[in-house]
Protein backbone atom coordinates (compact mmCIF):
# COMPACT_ATOMS: atom_id res chain seq x y z
CA UNK A 1 0.00 0.00 0.00
CA UNK A 2 0.75 3.38 -0.76
CA UNK A 3 0.19 5.98 1.82
CA UNK A 4 1.01 9.97 0.97
CA UNK A 5 0.04 12.03 3.69
CA UNK A 6 0.10 15.72 3.93
CA UNK A 7 2.10 16.25 1.21
CA UNK A 8 3.13 19.82 0.34
CA UNK A 9 5.69 20.99 -2.47
CA UNK A 10 6.45 25.00 -2.99
CA UNK A 11 8.76 26.03 -5.34
CA UNK A 12 11.20 29.21 -5.79
CA UNK A 13 9.99 30.01 -2.11
CA UNK A 14 9.97 33.89 -1.28
CA UNK A 15 10.38 34.79 -4.92
CA UNK A 16 7.97 36.21 -6.67
CA UNK A 17 8.04 33.09 -9.13
CA UNK A 18 6.59 31.05 -5.79
CA UNK A 19 4.50 28.08 -6.76
CA UNK A 20 2.52 25.69 -4.77
CA UNK A 21 3.08 22.66 -6.61
CA UNK A 22 1.39 20.44 -4.34
CA UNK A 23 -1.17 21.44 -1.76
CA UNK A 24 -1.62 18.80 0.85
CA UNK A 25 -1.83 15.78 -0.82
CA UNK A 26 -3.28 12.82 1.22
CA UNK A 27 -3.84 9.82 -0.53
CA UNK A 28 -4.46 5.83 -0.01
CA UNK A 29 -3.90 3.40 -3.10
CA UNK A 30 -4.38 0.57 -2.27
CA UNK A 31 -2.83 -3.04 -3.86
CA UNK A 32 -4.26 -3.89 -6.67
CA UNK A 33 -4.91 -0.12 -7.44
CA UNK A 34 -4.39 0.99 -10.97
CA UNK A 35 -4.60 4.83 -10.76
CA UNK A 36 -4.87 7.30 -13.62
CA UNK A 37 -4.18 10.36 -12.71
CA UNK A 38 -5.21 13.33 -14.95
CA UNK A 39 -4.87 17.21 -14.58
CA UNK A 40 -4.24 20.25 -16.60
CA UNK A 41 -0.86 21.48 -16.71
CA UNK A 42 0.89 22.68 -13.94
CA UNK A 43 -1.60 20.82 -11.96
CA UNK A 44 0.89 19.05 -9.69
CA UNK A 45 1.13 15.05 -11.58
CA UNK A 46 4.82 15.39 -11.68
CA UNK A 47 5.39 17.01 -8.45
CA UNK A 48 3.62 13.87 -6.83
CA UNK A 49 5.24 11.23 -9.25
CA UNK A 50 9.16 12.88 -8.29
CA UNK A 51 8.00 13.09 -4.78
CA UNK A 52 7.14 9.62 -4.75
CA UNK A 53 10.06 8.53 -6.61
CA UNK A 54 12.70 10.78 -4.41
CA UNK A 55 14.02 13.04 -6.97
CA UNK A 56 13.01 15.71 -4.32
CA UNK A 57 11.55 15.47 -1.09
CA UNK A 58 8.21 16.44 -0.03
CA UNK A 59 8.08 19.99 2.51
CA UNK A 60 8.49 19.22 6.12
CA UNK A 61 5.20 17.09 7.57
CA UNK A 62 4.46 15.26 4.63
CA UNK A 63 5.34 11.61 4.59
CA UNK A 64 5.27 8.95 2.15
CA UNK A 65 4.76 5.54 3.40
CA UNK A 66 5.05 1.99 1.06
CA UNK A 67 4.10 -1.16 2.92
CA UNK A 68 4.77 0.56 5.84
CA UNK A 69 8.24 1.87 5.51
CA UNK A 70 8.80 5.62 5.38
CA UNK A 71 10.37 6.45 2.61
CA UNK A 72 10.11 10.31 2.39
CA UNK A 73 13.68 10.79 3.52
CA UNK A 74 15.84 8.15 1.57
CA UNK A 75 17.67 9.44 -1.37
CA UNK A 76 16.42 9.06 -4.95
CA UNK A 77 18.51 5.74 -5.67
CA UNK A 78 17.03 4.33 -2.14
CA UNK A 79 13.66 5.18 -3.68
CA UNK A 80 14.29 2.22 -6.38
CA UNK A 81 13.63 -0.35 -4.11
CA UNK A 82 10.36 0.32 -3.91
CA UNK A 83 9.23 2.14 -6.90
CA UNK A 84 9.85 2.40 -11.19
CA UNK A 85 9.35 4.90 -13.38
CA UNK A 86 8.57 4.66 -16.79
CA UNK A 87 9.18 8.07 -18.39
CA UNK A 88 8.04 10.15 -20.86
CA UNK A 89 10.78 10.16 -23.37
CA UNK A 90 12.23 6.47 -23.98
CA UNK A 91 15.76 8.09 -23.76
CA UNK A 92 15.34 8.46 -20.36
CA UNK A 93 14.47 5.04 -19.27
CA UNK A 94 17.16 3.04 -21.42
CA UNK A 95 20.60 3.59 -21.70
CA UNK A 96 21.24 3.77 -25.47
CA UNK A 97 24.96 2.90 -25.74
CA UNK A 98 24.80 -0.34 -23.51
CA UNK A 99 23.02 -3.55 -24.99
CA UNK A 100 19.53 -4.95 -24.40
CA UNK A 101 20.89 -7.68 -21.71
CA UNK A 102 22.75 -5.02 -20.05
CA UNK A 103 19.75 -2.37 -19.42
CA UNK A 104 17.71 -5.70 -17.99
CA UNK A 105 20.49 -6.14 -16.08
CA UNK A 106 21.02 -3.14 -14.39
CA UNK A 107 16.78 -2.96 -13.57
CA UNK A 108 17.29 -6.56 -11.98
CA UNK A 109 19.55 -5.25 -9.60
CA UNK A 110 17.11 -3.06 -8.62
CA UNK A 111 17.05 -2.89 -5.07
CA UNK A 112 19.73 -5.09 -4.32
CA UNK A 113 23.33 -4.53 -3.19
CA UNK A 114 25.39 -4.36 -6.72
CA UNK A 115 28.72 -6.08 -6.08
CA UNK A 116 31.05 -7.92 -7.95
CA UNK A 117 29.12 -10.81 -9.29
CA UNK A 118 28.82 -11.00 -13.43
CA UNK A 119 25.91 -8.99 -14.67
CA UNK A 120 25.28 -11.69 -17.47
CA UNK A 121 25.08 -14.97 -17.35
CA UNK A 122 23.13 -17.83 -18.76
CA UNK A 123 20.71 -18.01 -16.21
CA UNK A 124 19.82 -14.25 -16.29
CA UNK A 125 19.62 -14.57 -20.44
CA UNK A 126 16.99 -17.24 -19.95
CA UNK A 127 15.16 -14.50 -17.60
CA UNK A 128 15.37 -11.77 -20.09
CA UNK A 129 14.27 -13.83 -22.93
CA UNK A 130 11.35 -15.24 -21.44
CA UNK A 131 10.47 -11.85 -20.42
CA UNK A 132 10.91 -9.62 -23.46
CA UNK A 133 8.45 -12.83 -25.39
CA UNK A 134 5.38 -11.63 -24.66
CA UNK A 135 6.22 -8.13 -25.66
CA UNK A 136 5.87 -9.47 -29.45
CA UNK A 137 8.38 -7.27 -30.52
CA UNK A 138 11.29 -9.78 -31.11
CA UNK A 139 13.38 -8.21 -28.68
CA UNK A 140 13.90 -11.68 -26.94
CA UNK A 141 16.16 -12.46 -30.17
CA UNK A 142 18.15 -9.54 -30.34
CA UNK A 143 19.67 -9.38 -26.58
CA UNK A 144 22.89 -8.06 -27.93
CA UNK A 145 21.63 -4.94 -29.72
CA UNK A 146 22.78 -1.68 -28.32
CA UNK A 147 19.39 -0.14 -27.57
CA UNK A 148 19.87 3.44 -29.19
CA UNK A 149 19.48 1.30 -32.59
CA UNK A 150 15.76 0.81 -30.79
CA UNK A 151 13.16 2.78 -31.83
CA UNK A 152 11.25 4.80 -29.44
CA UNK A 153 8.23 2.53 -29.00
CA UNK A 154 10.92 -0.40 -29.21
CA UNK A 155 12.72 1.14 -26.32
CA UNK A 156 9.62 2.05 -24.64
CA UNK A 157 8.08 -1.47 -24.30
CA UNK A 158 11.74 -1.99 -22.88
CA UNK A 159 11.79 0.29 -20.25
CA UNK A 160 8.50 -1.35 -19.13
CA UNK A 161 10.34 -4.25 -18.65
CA UNK A 162 12.88 -2.90 -16.57
CA UNK A 163 10.65 -0.91 -14.72
CA UNK A 164 8.43 -4.34 -13.65
CA UNK A 165 11.18 -7.21 -13.89
CA UNK A 166 12.29 -6.73 -9.88
CA UNK A 167 8.61 -6.24 -8.88
CA UNK A 168 9.35 -3.13 -7.08
CA UNK A 169 6.17 -2.25 -5.10
CA UNK A 170 4.97 0.69 -7.17
CA UNK A 171 5.29 1.07 -10.69
CA UNK A 172 5.00 4.96 -11.92
CA UNK A 173 3.76 5.83 -15.83
CA UNK A 174 4.88 9.62 -15.99
CA UNK A 175 3.08 10.23 -19.59
CA UNK A 176 5.19 7.21 -21.01
CA UNK A 177 2.83 7.10 -24.67
CA UNK A 178 2.94 11.13 -24.98
CA UNK A 179 6.03 11.17 -27.48
CA UNK A 180 4.88 7.88 -28.93
CA UNK A 181 3.03 7.68 -32.88
CA UNK A 182 -0.27 6.69 -32.40
CA UNK A 183 -0.23 2.99 -33.35
CA UNK A 184 2.64 2.25 -31.03
CA UNK A 185 1.58 4.50 -28.11
CA UNK A 186 -1.70 2.06 -28.31
CA UNK A 187 0.85 -0.95 -28.79
CA UNK A 188 2.95 0.18 -25.53
CA UNK A 189 -0.91 0.89 -23.77
CA UNK A 190 -2.05 -2.32 -24.18
CA UNK A 191 1.50 -3.99 -22.94
CA UNK A 192 1.12 -1.67 -19.87
CA UNK A 193 -2.35 -3.04 -19.44
CA UNK A 194 -0.72 -6.64 -19.22
CA UNK A 195 1.83 -6.14 -17.65
CA UNK A 196 0.02 -4.36 -14.74
CA UNK A 197 -2.17 -6.80 -14.56
CA UNK A 198 0.42 -9.84 -14.62
CA UNK A 199 2.58 -8.08 -11.79
CA UNK A 200 -0.34 -6.70 -9.86
CA UNK A 201 2.00 -3.86 -8.71
CA UNK A 202 0.62 -0.75 -7.31
CA UNK A 203 0.32 1.36 -10.99
CA UNK A 204 -0.18 5.18 -11.09
CA UNK A 205 -0.51 6.37 -14.75
CA UNK A 206 -0.18 10.39 -15.14
CA UNK A 207 -1.96 10.94 -18.71
CA UNK A 208 -3.01 14.53 -20.53
CA UNK A 209 -5.54 12.36 -22.31
CA UNK A 210 -9.04 11.75 -20.58
CA UNK A 211 -10.34 8.78 -22.82
CA UNK A 212 -7.24 6.97 -21.94
CA UNK A 213 -7.92 7.82 -18.23
CA UNK A 214 -11.60 6.42 -18.11
CA UNK A 215 -10.92 3.22 -20.09
CA UNK A 216 -7.63 2.14 -18.38
CA UNK A 217 -6.86 1.34 -14.78
CA UNK A 218 -9.26 1.09 -11.91
CA UNK A 219 -9.11 4.21 -9.96
CA UNK A 220 -9.26 7.96 -11.39
CA UNK A 221 -7.71 10.74 -9.82
CA UNK A 222 -8.16 14.45 -10.71
CA UNK A 223 -5.60 17.03 -10.08
CA UNK A 224 -6.08 21.01 -10.18
CA UNK A 225 -3.36 23.32 -8.66
CA UNK A 226 -1.96 21.33 -6.58
CA UNK A 227 -5.04 19.30 -5.25
CA UNK A 228 -7.00 16.48 -5.39
CA UNK A 229 -10.50 17.41 -6.80
CA UNK A 230 -11.59 14.40 -8.30
CA UNK A 231 -11.21 10.42 -6.83
CA UNK A 232 -13.11 7.82 -8.79
CA UNK A 233 -13.06 4.27 -8.14
CA UNK A 234 -13.59 1.40 -10.77
CA UNK A 235 -17.80 1.53 -10.38
CA UNK A 236 -18.63 4.70 -11.31
CA UNK A 237 -15.71 5.55 -13.29
CA UNK A 238 -17.44 2.56 -15.78
CA UNK A 239 -20.73 4.51 -16.14
CA UNK A 240 -18.34 7.95 -17.01
CA UNK A 241 -18.28 9.61 -19.88
CA UNK A 242 -15.56 12.47 -20.68
CA UNK A 243 -18.66 15.29 -20.36
CA UNK A 244 -19.20 13.97 -17.34
CA UNK A 245 -15.29 13.92 -16.31
CA UNK A 246 -15.29 17.63 -17.64
CA UNK A 247 -18.68 18.52 -15.77
CA UNK A 248 -17.33 16.71 -12.55
CA UNK A 249 -14.01 18.85 -13.12
CA UNK A 250 -15.45 22.27 -13.63
CA UNK A 251 -18.29 21.61 -10.22
CA UNK A 252 -14.90 20.97 -7.53
CA UNK A 253 -12.61 23.37 -9.38
CA UNK A 254 -15.36 25.80 -9.72
CA UNK A 255 -14.20 27.32 -12.89
CA UNK A 256 -15.18 26.59 -16.63
CA UNK A 257 -12.42 23.88 -17.71
CA UNK A 258 -10.03 25.70 -20.61
CA UNK A 259 -7.11 24.02 -21.05
CA UNK A 260 -6.25 23.17 -24.08
CA UNK A 261 -4.61 19.96 -24.01
CA UNK A 262 -7.19 18.28 -21.88
CA UNK A 263 -9.57 19.63 -24.37
CA UNK A 264 -7.90 18.50 -27.66
CA UNK A 265 -7.67 15.39 -26.25
CA UNK A 266 -11.21 14.42 -25.79
CA UNK A 267 -11.33 13.57 -29.90
CA UNK B 1 66.92 0.68 -36.98
CA UNK B 2 63.57 -0.24 -37.48
CA UNK B 3 64.01 -2.67 -34.72
CA UNK B 4 64.76 0.27 -32.47
CA UNK B 5 61.99 2.56 -33.45
CA UNK B 6 59.29 -0.77 -32.91
CA UNK B 7 61.01 -1.48 -29.65
CA UNK B 8 60.87 1.89 -28.37
CA UNK B 9 57.47 2.63 -29.58
CA UNK B 10 56.45 -0.93 -27.86
CA UNK B 11 57.67 0.01 -24.24
CA UNK B 12 56.68 3.49 -24.24
CA UNK B 13 53.51 2.31 -26.14
CA UNK B 14 52.61 0.29 -22.82
CA UNK B 15 54.29 2.24 -20.01
CA UNK B 16 51.96 4.86 -21.07
CA UNK B 17 48.99 2.44 -21.94
CA UNK B 18 47.85 2.42 -18.36
CA UNK B 19 47.28 6.36 -18.62
CA UNK B 20 44.79 5.75 -21.90
CA UNK B 21 43.14 3.15 -20.18
CA UNK B 22 42.70 5.88 -17.12
CA UNK B 23 41.73 8.36 -19.53
CA UNK B 24 39.29 6.16 -21.43
CA UNK B 25 37.75 5.18 -18.18
CA UNK B 26 37.07 8.86 -17.28
CA UNK B 27 36.41 10.12 -20.58
CA UNK B 28 34.88 7.34 -22.21
CA UNK B 29 32.92 5.05 -19.60
CA UNK B 30 32.50 7.74 -16.74
CA UNK B 31 31.58 10.62 -19.74
CA UNK B 32 34.07 12.81 -16.85
CA UNK B 33 36.59 15.17 -18.49
CA UNK B 34 38.65 14.70 -15.65
CA UNK B 35 41.73 16.54 -15.32
CA UNK B 36 43.13 15.42 -12.77
CA UNK B 37 45.69 13.39 -14.67
CA UNK B 38 48.33 15.59 -14.82
CA UNK B 39 48.56 16.05 -11.59
CA UNK B 40 48.23 12.14 -9.89
CA UNK B 41 50.59 11.56 -13.06
CA UNK B 42 53.58 13.16 -10.85
CA UNK B 43 51.82 11.44 -7.87
CA UNK B 44 52.35 8.03 -8.66
CA UNK B 45 56.16 9.25 -10.22
CA UNK B 46 57.19 10.91 -6.79
CA UNK B 47 55.30 8.45 -4.29
CA UNK B 48 57.36 5.79 -5.80
CA UNK B 49 60.45 7.77 -6.16
CA UNK B 50 60.79 9.03 -2.57
CA UNK B 51 59.80 5.23 -1.75
CA UNK B 52 62.70 3.94 -3.76
CA UNK B 53 65.21 6.62 -3.04
CA UNK B 54 65.33 5.88 0.58
CA UNK B 55 66.02 2.09 0.18
CA UNK B 56 62.26 0.90 0.02
CA UNK B 57 61.32 -1.75 -1.75
CA UNK B 58 60.07 -0.51 -5.54
CA UNK B 59 57.24 -3.22 -5.80
CA UNK B 60 55.51 -1.82 -2.43
CA UNK B 61 56.32 1.89 -4.21
CA UNK B 62 54.80 0.74 -6.92
CA UNK B 63 51.41 -0.04 -5.52
CA UNK B 64 52.16 2.76 -2.77
CA UNK B 65 51.95 4.92 -5.71
CA UNK B 66 48.76 3.38 -7.50
CA UNK B 67 47.10 3.44 -3.83
CA UNK B 68 47.89 7.24 -3.97
CA UNK B 69 46.42 7.82 -7.20
CA UNK B 70 43.10 6.15 -5.89
CA UNK B 71 43.30 8.40 -3.51
CA UNK B 72 43.83 11.87 -5.90
CA UNK B 73 40.55 10.18 -8.08
CA UNK B 74 38.59 9.96 -4.91
CA UNK B 75 39.07 13.59 -4.01
CA UNK B 76 37.71 14.41 -7.40
CA UNK B 77 34.91 12.56 -7.81
CA UNK B 78 33.74 13.67 -4.02
CA UNK B 79 34.14 17.87 -5.39
CA UNK B 80 32.11 16.92 -8.34
CA UNK B 81 29.44 14.12 -6.25
CA UNK B 82 29.55 15.64 -2.92
CA UNK B 83 30.12 19.31 -3.64
CA UNK B 84 28.59 19.60 -6.95
CA UNK B 85 31.91 21.38 -8.33
CA UNK B 86 32.05 20.47 -12.05
CA UNK B 87 33.78 17.89 -13.22
CA UNK B 88 36.06 20.09 -15.51
CA UNK B 89 37.10 22.25 -12.70
CA UNK B 90 37.06 19.37 -9.88
CA UNK B 91 39.95 18.12 -12.27
CA UNK B 92 41.82 21.64 -12.67
CA UNK B 93 41.67 22.14 -8.75
CA UNK B 94 42.63 18.69 -8.02
CA UNK B 95 45.55 19.14 -10.42
CA UNK B 96 46.90 22.45 -8.85
CA UNK B 97 46.79 21.14 -5.66
CA UNK B 98 48.79 17.79 -6.81
CA UNK B 99 51.28 20.48 -7.71
CA UNK B 100 52.45 21.35 -4.45
CA UNK B 101 51.52 18.30 -2.47
CA UNK B 102 53.65 16.16 -5.16
CA UNK B 103 56.69 18.75 -4.10
CA UNK B 104 56.22 18.29 -0.46
CA UNK B 105 56.10 14.33 -1.31
CA UNK B 106 59.38 14.97 -2.64
CA UNK B 107 60.99 17.60 -0.73
CA UNK B 108 61.75 19.14 -3.96
CA UNK B 109 61.33 19.71 -8.05
CA UNK B 110 63.31 16.28 -8.91
CA UNK B 111 64.46 12.90 -7.33
CA UNK B 112 67.36 10.93 -9.46
CA UNK B 113 66.99 6.85 -9.17
CA UNK B 114 69.86 6.26 -11.24
CA UNK B 115 71.51 4.36 -8.33
CA UNK B 116 68.68 2.38 -6.40
CA UNK B 117 66.86 -0.57 -7.08
CA UNK B 118 64.07 0.17 -9.43
CA UNK B 119 61.07 -2.44 -10.36
CA UNK B 120 62.90 -3.01 -13.62
CA UNK B 121 66.38 -4.01 -11.91
CA UNK B 122 64.74 -5.85 -9.19
CA UNK B 123 63.34 -7.96 -12.09
CA UNK B 124 66.39 -8.48 -13.59
CA UNK B 125 68.36 -9.32 -10.57
CA UNK B 126 65.68 -12.14 -10.23
CA UNK B 127 66.10 -13.56 -13.53
CA UNK B 128 70.00 -13.33 -13.68
CA UNK B 129 69.97 -10.75 -15.86
CA UNK B 130 70.33 -6.55 -16.44
CA UNK B 131 68.13 -4.04 -17.14
CA UNK B 132 67.62 -3.98 -21.32
CA UNK B 133 64.52 -2.89 -23.56
CA UNK B 134 63.30 -6.75 -23.57
CA UNK B 135 63.38 -7.27 -20.18
CA UNK B 136 61.52 -3.84 -19.42
CA UNK B 137 59.00 -4.76 -22.15
CA UNK B 138 58.34 -7.64 -20.63
CA UNK B 139 57.78 -6.26 -17.38
CA UNK B 140 55.76 -3.79 -19.10
CA UNK B 141 53.35 -6.14 -21.46
CA UNK B 142 52.87 -8.71 -18.12
CA UNK B 143 51.48 -5.35 -15.85
CA UNK B 144 49.51 -4.37 -18.77
CA UNK B 145 48.04 -8.11 -19.20
CA UNK B 146 47.29 -8.37 -15.52
CA UNK B 147 45.04 -5.05 -15.54
CA UNK B 148 43.25 -5.55 -18.72
CA UNK B 149 41.87 -8.66 -17.33
CA UNK B 150 40.73 -7.73 -14.03
CA UNK B 151 39.44 -4.59 -15.82
CA UNK B 152 38.08 -6.43 -18.50
CA UNK B 153 36.42 -8.58 -15.35
CA UNK B 154 35.14 -6.17 -13.33
CA UNK B 155 33.30 -3.62 -16.13
CA UNK B 156 31.19 -6.87 -16.65
CA UNK B 157 30.56 -7.14 -12.89
CA UNK B 158 27.28 -5.40 -11.52
CA UNK B 159 29.04 -2.80 -9.90
CA UNK B 160 30.78 -2.23 -13.02
CA UNK B 161 28.13 -2.26 -15.23
CA UNK B 162 26.44 0.40 -13.15
CA UNK B 163 29.80 2.59 -13.49
CA UNK B 164 29.25 1.95 -17.54
CA UNK B 165 25.71 2.82 -17.63
CA UNK B 166 26.39 5.90 -15.26
CA UNK B 167 28.15 7.76 -17.94
CA UNK B 168 25.37 7.02 -20.77
CA UNK B 169 22.42 7.71 -18.70
CA UNK B 170 22.85 9.03 -15.30
CA UNK B 171 18.96 9.64 -14.53
CA UNK B 172 18.25 6.29 -15.52
CA UNK B 173 21.16 4.56 -12.83
CA UNK B 174 19.62 6.64 -10.07
CA UNK B 175 15.98 5.14 -10.80
CA UNK B 176 17.28 1.82 -10.81
CA UNK B 177 18.96 1.44 -7.62
CA UNK B 178 22.61 2.26 -7.89
CA UNK B 179 24.21 5.70 -6.33
CA UNK B 180 25.94 7.33 -9.18
CA UNK B 181 27.88 9.53 -6.67
CA UNK B 182 29.88 6.54 -5.92
CA UNK B 183 29.91 5.06 -9.12
CA UNK B 184 31.71 8.51 -10.36
CA UNK B 185 34.46 8.16 -7.19
CA UNK B 186 35.05 4.68 -7.95
CA UNK B 187 35.73 5.50 -11.52
CA UNK B 188 37.83 8.06 -10.84
CA UNK B 189 39.50 6.74 -8.58
CA UNK B 190 40.39 3.76 -10.78
CA UNK B 191 41.25 6.10 -13.67
CA UNK B 192 43.87 7.88 -11.32
CA UNK B 193 45.12 4.99 -9.48
CA UNK B 194 46.15 3.43 -13.87
CA UNK B 195 47.73 6.99 -14.51
CA UNK B 196 49.88 7.22 -10.95
CA UNK B 197 50.47 3.45 -11.30
CA UNK B 198 51.92 4.51 -14.88
CA UNK B 199 53.60 7.49 -13.48
CA UNK B 200 56.09 5.14 -11.03
CA UNK B 201 57.05 3.04 -13.63
CA UNK B 202 57.88 5.83 -15.77
CA UNK B 203 59.90 7.42 -12.81
CA UNK B 204 61.54 3.80 -12.67
CA UNK B 205 61.97 3.47 -16.19
CA UNK B 206 63.84 6.92 -16.84
CA UNK B 207 65.36 6.92 -13.71
CA UNK B 208 64.15 10.15 -12.20
CA UNK B 209 60.97 11.80 -11.12
CA UNK B 210 60.50 15.01 -11.80
CA UNK B 211 57.38 17.75 -10.56
CA UNK B 212 56.61 18.80 -14.39
CA UNK B 213 56.78 15.62 -15.71
CA UNK B 214 53.15 15.26 -16.16
CA UNK B 215 52.41 18.24 -18.10
CA UNK B 216 49.59 17.60 -21.15
CA UNK B 217 49.48 14.06 -19.67
CA UNK B 218 45.79 14.29 -20.02
CA UNK B 219 45.85 15.38 -23.98
CA UNK B 220 48.63 12.49 -24.57
CA UNK B 221 46.08 10.35 -22.81
CA UNK B 222 43.13 11.60 -24.76
CA UNK B 223 45.15 11.46 -28.55
CA UNK B 224 45.86 7.53 -26.98
CA UNK B 225 42.37 7.10 -26.46
CA UNK B 226 41.22 8.90 -30.03
CA UNK B 227 43.71 6.96 -32.04
CA UNK B 228 42.54 3.73 -30.57
CA UNK B 229 38.95 4.34 -31.34
CA UNK B 230 39.94 5.96 -34.56
CA UNK B 231 41.70 3.02 -36.37
CA UNK B 232 40.31 0.01 -34.23
CA UNK B 233 36.59 0.73 -33.63
CA UNK B 234 35.62 -1.02 -30.74
CA UNK B 235 32.57 -2.39 -29.49
CA UNK B 236 32.19 -3.60 -26.57
CA UNK B 237 34.41 -3.52 -22.93
CA UNK B 238 37.23 -6.00 -24.30
CA UNK B 239 38.15 -4.47 -27.30
CA UNK B 240 37.37 -0.84 -26.28
CA UNK B 241 40.22 -1.44 -23.61
CA UNK B 242 42.36 -3.32 -26.55
CA UNK B 243 42.23 -0.25 -28.09
CA UNK B 244 43.14 2.40 -26.09
CA UNK B 245 46.67 0.15 -25.38
CA UNK B 246 46.37 -0.30 -29.29
CA UNK B 247 46.14 3.96 -29.63
CA UNK B 248 48.88 4.17 -27.04
CA UNK B 249 51.19 1.92 -28.97
CA UNK B 250 50.70 4.05 -32.66
CA UNK B 251 50.69 7.31 -30.73
CA UNK B 252 54.31 6.11 -29.56
CA UNK B 253 55.04 5.30 -32.80
CA UNK B 254 54.31 8.51 -35.01
CA UNK B 255 55.89 10.22 -31.72
CA UNK B 256 59.02 7.88 -31.96
CA UNK B 257 59.30 8.42 -36.16
CA UNK B 258 58.98 12.00 -35.33
CA UNK B 259 61.69 12.50 -33.12
CA UNK B 260 63.71 10.27 -35.72
CA UNK B 261 63.14 12.55 -38.32
CA UNK B 262 64.62 15.39 -36.47
CA UNK B 263 61.75 17.21 -34.57
CA UNK B 264 62.16 18.74 -31.89
CA UNK B 265 60.77 17.21 -28.58
CA UNK B 266 59.89 20.48 -26.96
CA UNK B 267 57.20 20.18 -30.29
CA UNK B 268 55.56 16.92 -29.04
CA UNK B 269 52.76 18.80 -27.14
CA UNK B 270 51.73 20.86 -29.80
CA UNK B 271 51.59 18.05 -32.15
CA UNK B 272 49.51 16.02 -29.83
CA UNK B 273 47.71 19.37 -29.33
CA UNK B 274 46.88 19.47 -33.18
CA UNK B 275 46.06 15.59 -33.37
CA UNK B 276 43.26 15.97 -30.86
CA UNK B 277 41.76 19.32 -32.17
CA UNK B 278 41.34 17.74 -35.22
CA UNK B 279 39.99 14.53 -34.04
CA UNK B 280 37.44 16.68 -32.35
CA UNK B 281 36.50 19.03 -35.05
CA UNK B 282 36.43 16.56 -37.95
CA UNK B 283 33.27 15.08 -36.79
CA UNK B 284 31.52 18.62 -36.27
CA UNK B 285 32.66 20.15 -39.33
CA UNK B 286 31.34 16.79 -41.34
CA UNK B 287 28.00 17.52 -39.75
CA UNK B 288 28.34 21.00 -40.64
CA UNK B 289 28.97 20.61 -44.19
CA UNK B 290 26.07 18.14 -44.54
CA UNK B 291 24.52 20.62 -42.47
CA UNK B 292 23.21 18.28 -40.28
CA UNK B 293 21.51 19.73 -36.88
CA UNK B 294 25.00 20.24 -34.30
CA UNK B 295 24.21 20.91 -30.35
CA UNK B 296 25.55 24.60 -29.52
CA UNK B 297 29.23 24.50 -27.79
CA UNK B 298 29.39 23.26 -24.12
CA UNK B 299 30.43 25.46 -21.98
CA UNK B 300 31.30 23.25 -18.82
Amino acid sequence: MLQLTNTRKVFARGTVDEVTALDGINLDVYPDNFVTIIGSNGAGKSTLLNIIAGVFPPEVGGKVIINGDDITKLSEYKHAAYVSRVWQEPSVGTAGKLTIEENLSLALSRGMSRGVRASLNKQRRELFHSALVPLRLGLEDRLSTPVGTLSGGQRQALALVMATISKPAVLLLDEHIATLDPRTAQTVLDLSDMVVRQERMITLMVTHNMEIALHHGNRLVMMHKGKIIVDIGQQDKQALTVSDLVTAFERAAGEQLTDESILLSQR
Amino acid sequence: MLQNILASAVSDGLIYSFVAIGVFLTFRVLAFPDLTVDGSFVTGGSIAAIIIANGGNPFLATIAAFAGGLACGSATGVLNTKLRISALLSGILMMVALYSINLRIMSGANIPLLRDITIFESIAHFFGTTKDITLVIGVLAVSALIFFIVLNWFLRTEIGLALRASGDNEQMVRSLGSDTDKNTIIGCAISNGLVAFSGALVAQNNGFCDVNMGAGMIVMGLAMVIIGEALFRPRGVASMLLSAIGGAFIYRLFITIALRLGLAPGDLKLITAVLVVLALAIPYIRKKVRHEWVPPAVKF
